[in-house]
């Protein structure tokens, strides 16, 4: 791989992993919340179709998947390689294929709220 | 000389297995696990969120249940101590912040992203209406 291209990917991961650590353990608790059948006011319809009308809310929300879903997929690639799998190819395409139909489904659907 | 150097064998898919610190190394790596399954059931929810709100409703009903408890509460466990912590650990290594002459100590650098953690998740909660 060039070097121009890791430091892309590598910056991704980076940025993502950072995004990730700061917001994840939030969003994961609020689908526990959302399990235990108490949905909290700003997660009903109204109040979160509102938070995801807005540009700062779409804006926020694309950035954390847009990151997240490549920090992920860098890591898939390595943790495949850990687990023995040595088709690097085939793996970097599949990871990062699946990061970028999540980035192009999240701009989509973040556009189609209004 | 040595015609043939004697490799020692390494299994490439248990390797991990041999020494502690390489298997946190590699429970740290599969935290990406629950940053994809997490990204896509939130994209999901985008989905959901876009169309109706009876198909919002439908995806806030579809994702509770006993099972779904356990499962995020593990998920939360699991990424703070093998995501969240070390990164925060590893941040003054990965980025050393000088100020004029003086290298700013690990500590406060540590300190200051579990302030900034706090600051934001309350931000995200009081966001959400559950504080």
């Amino acid at each position: 791989m060039a070097i121009a291209k890791k430091a892309v990917v590598w910056g991704l991961f980076a940025a993502g992993g950072t995004l990730s650590s700061f917001v994840f353990p939030a969003l994961i608790a609020l689908f526990l919340l959302i399990a235990t059948g108490n949905v909290p006011n700003g997660l009903q319809f109204e109040q979160f179709h509102t938070f995801a009308s807005s540009w700062l809310g779409k804006a926020c929300l694309f950035i954390v998947l847009f990151l997240s879903l490549w920090h992920a997929a860098h890591r898939l690639r390595v943790v495949a390689h850990d687990f023995g799998i040595r088709k690097d190819t085939l793996v970097a395409n599949t990871v990062y294929a699946v990061a970028a139909i999540g980035t192009v489904l999240a701009a989509f659907y973040l556009f189609s709220i209004s | 000389m040595s015609r043939n150097p004697y490799v020692r064998p390494i299994s490439t898919t248990t390797w991990y297995m041999r020494h502690g610190r390489y298997k946190v190394y590699v429970l740290r790596e599969l935290t990406s696990f629950l940053v994809m399954f997490y990204s896509f059931l939130t994209l999901f929810g985008l989905y959901a969120l876009s169309t109706s709100p009876e198909r919002w409703e439908a995806f806030l009903v579809s994702q509770q249940g006993a099972g779904m408890i356990v499962f995020h509460a593990v998920a939360l466990l699991y990424f703070l101590f093998f995501q969240t912590f070390p990164w925060f650990k590893l941040a003054p290594k990965a980025m050393p912040v000088q100020v004029g002459e003086t290298k700013v100590p690990d500590n406060a650098i540590i300190i200051g992203h579990y302030v900034a953690w706090a600051v934001l998740t309350l931000f995200i909660f009081w966001l959400a209406g559950v504080l």
